[in-house]
């Protein structure tokens, strides 16, 4: 039984190393793409099949943006970074309990002299890298909607602050606290798929047949709910940046 | 019982999941309950307090997610 925080390599391409955790977002990326294209083609005004199910949930996640925002306008603005972020992290995170997912693969030889099983896929969200990609994008995200919404001069003096030193130091933490942000966000989602990974892993080594069923189910609800989290937490941070700042 | 790498990873992978995961459930739960109260005084605010709390919940629990990944690496790296 081996884990390996870093995902591992599978093969080259012109030089630079694909690892199994980015071919397994690829997937995702085709997955969601081919979703799309079917659930659009050939649209009706009263939706049968495919496209009733997906306005389904597209519906669901824009009444939740609109119950933070409470301003169309906002959720119009809002609605496709942070549906997109939803979509990418649950889909990947479903897709990481797949049969194949870390169980097929090739025998590599580790620097210890032993060989360990080094699979095709692995979860998309259990490579640090991933995870980190998505964080900055959705910070970077939040900052270019205040931007947007309040001019370049306007959001600068929330972190910028001469008037007092007092807020000088407050705007000086507000930098540090959106680095954190980006930190909290990539890990508490590496920690949480990562983390299931390894029980996963753990539990087939000792009981193949049947045990892991309840342990499958957690990790259905924990990918569901971690793209819930990450999801409504850049909802909540662009919403905060695109209010004006108060004075005091 | 010898002082060797594997001990050591042992005894302080297990010292920072109790500590790691027992402080941030007292907080969650102290959270929670706090968001109960506030909805049990005024039902009409229960959307906002609602969603306050799934905030605060998210928070206390990522760093509870530190602490596990600190444990692992602790334990297998």
């Amino acid at each position: 039984m081996h884990i390996s925080i870093a995902a591992e390599t599978v093969t080259h391409f012109l030089g630079l190393p694909i690892s199994n955790s980015l071919v397994a977002s690829f997937l995702t990326t085709i997955v969601l793409v081919s979703i799309s294209y079917f659930a659009t083609k050939n649209l009706k005004e009263v939706p049968k099949g495919i496209q009733n199910v997906f306005e389904m949930i597209i519906e669901s996640l824009y009444n939740m943006i609109q119950d933070v925002t409470d301003d169309r306008k906002k959720t119009h603005n809002f609605f496709p970074v942070v549906a997109t972020i939803f979509l990418f992290v649950i889909v990947s995170n479903w897709m990481g309990l797949l049969p194949g997912f870390a169980t097929i693969g090739f025998y590599e030889e580790v620097e210890g002299g032993h060989e360990v099983l080094v699979s095709f896929l692995r979860s998309a969200n259990s490579d640090l890298n991933t995870t980190i990609a998505i964080a900055v994008i959705s910070v970077m995200s939040t900052q270019i909607m205040g931007i947007a919404a309040l001019g370049f001069i306007k959001y600068s003096k929330k972190f910028l602050n001469f008037s007092s030193p007092i807020a000088f130091f407050i705007g000086i933490l507000e930098i540090v606290s959106e680095i954190a942000k980006m930190i909290s966000f990539s890990f508490r989602l590496f920690g949480n798929i990562f983390a299931g990974e390894v029980l996963l892993t753990v539990i087939m080594t000792i009981a193949p047949f049947v045990a892991p069923l309840p342990f499958m189910a957690m990790e259905l609800f924990v990918g569901f709910i971690q793209a819930l989290v990450f999801a409504m937490l850049t909802l909540v941070f662009m919403n905060m940046a695109v209010m004006p700042h108060e004075e005091h | 019982m010898e002082l060797t790498k594997e001990s050591l990873q042992i005894v302080f992978a297990s010292a920072t999941i109790i500590l790691g995961t027992g402080i941030p459930a007292f907080a969650i739960g102290k959270i929670a309950s706090t968001g109960l109260e506030a909805i049990g005084r005024n039902p009409e605010a229960a959307g906002d307090v609602k969603s306050t709390m799934i905030l605060g919940v998210a928070f206390a629990e990522a760093i509870a997610i530190y602490a596990l990944v600190v444990a692992l690496i602790i334990k297998f790296v």
